[in-house]
């Protein structure tokens, strides 16, 4: 069958192109099979990692990298569980070394129960990391302003919530959602907060380059299949946003033509 | 290894560890049984480029994260 996606349709960051408009993360799973079979079925080409230290006590440990090949997948690493401007350039740095690469996602969360973005200390983890060297891929709130001066300082892609991480509850700002994607020169994707495959639909539609989704995957009751739901989820979105979608309108308009109809 | 009157006090990843004077970061890396290639080592707070790990000496209160990928979102 022909696939009227991917093909001449991919989308750039930093330079790299990919085919796959879905991100996945590898956290939450119950174990590294079921990453790994998740992943496959998703389709994805970028998965978000990250950075801990090696546990010391339990050395035959499986590591994901057995599981999800960095050969076969982009890595993105990422600062989850670092507060400070610091703390994300010093993770981010033996992120770079462990994997040899810059393109990093950088996010610093506030506590729970919102985990909401910490645009302050966003704002200033993103330019050390700028100054040196990452490509920063940056979680943050859908603030277009915030969007933008983050674009201005050199972020290679803005990512803004589409709903609290892990909540499941999809993209509840559409209008702030639009309004990046709009003004931005830069891949946006939407990330955290899809709960299935239609949350990840309506980001495609409303003209997100990607879509990042990890809790709605791994914490499926069958991840491998809401994985390929995922997949068609995005396709269905990106088709739909590329083919121009009819306006809404107040009133009916027939299918079928009023004129030729039988009379008696 | 054993650990001997010289040996040298480190810490990695937070727990105190005893290694034989004079062990090279690669030295440190086999003995805890580890693979070069999946993992990255920082030392007092700065980066060990993974080409100097035999080059690297540890010393006394030197203090190690040694660190790989995991899942995550």
């Amino acid at each position: 069958m022909q696939s009227y996606v991917g093909t001449g349709d991919e989308w750039t960051v930093a330079g790299r192109s990919f085919a796959s408009r879905l991100v996945v993360g590898t956290g939450k799973y119950k174990d590294l099979p079921t990453t790994a079979a998740a992943i496959e079925a998703s389709g994805a080409e970028m998965v978000t990692v990250a950075v801990r230290r090696v546990n010391l006590s339990d050395r035959n440990a499986p590591m994901l990298q057995d599981y999800v090949s960095p050969q076969r997948y982009t890595y993105l690493p990422n600062t989850a569980g670092c507060f400070t401007a610091d703390e994300a350039v010093r993770t981010l740095r033996l992120a770079r070394e462990a994997g040899g690469w810059n393109l990093v996602k950088l996010e610093v969360l506030g506590p729970p129960p919102t985990l909401y973005p910490d645009m302050q200390a966003t704002f200033e983890a993103a330019k050390a990391l700028i100054k040196d060297g990452f490509e920063v891929m940056v979680y943050c709130s859908d603030d277009p302003i915030a969007a933008k001066r983050l674009e201005e300082m050199g972020c290679v892609a803005i990512m803004p919530l589409g709903a609290p991480i892990g909540s499941g509850l999809g993209v509840q700002n559409p209008l702030m959602i639009q309004m990046i994607i709009e003004q931005a020169k830069v891949p946006v994707l939407v990330d955290a907060g899809v709960g299935t495959a239609y949350d990840a639909t309506f980001a495609m539609e409303l003209g997100c380059a990607a879509v990042l989704v990890n809790s709605a995957i791994a914490m499926a009751d069958d991840p491998v299949l809401m994985a390929r739901a995922m997949k068609a989820g995005v396709e269905a979105g990106r088709l739909a946003f590329r083919a121009g979608r009819i306006p809404r309108r107040g009133f009916a308009s027939a299918s079928s033509p009023m004129t030729g109809l039988i009379r008696s | 290894m054993s650990v001997t009157s010289e040996a040298t006090r480190i810490t990695v990843n937070g727990e105190p560890l005893a290694v034989a004077p004079g062990m090279s970061v690669a030295g440190l890396i086999a003995q805890l049984g580890l693979d070069t290639r999946k993992v990255a080592v920082e030392r007092n707070l700065e980066i060990v480029p993974r080409s100097t790990y035999a080059d690297v000496r540890l010393t006394p209160g030197d203090a190690l994260e040694i660190v790989h990928f995991i899942g995550g979102g």
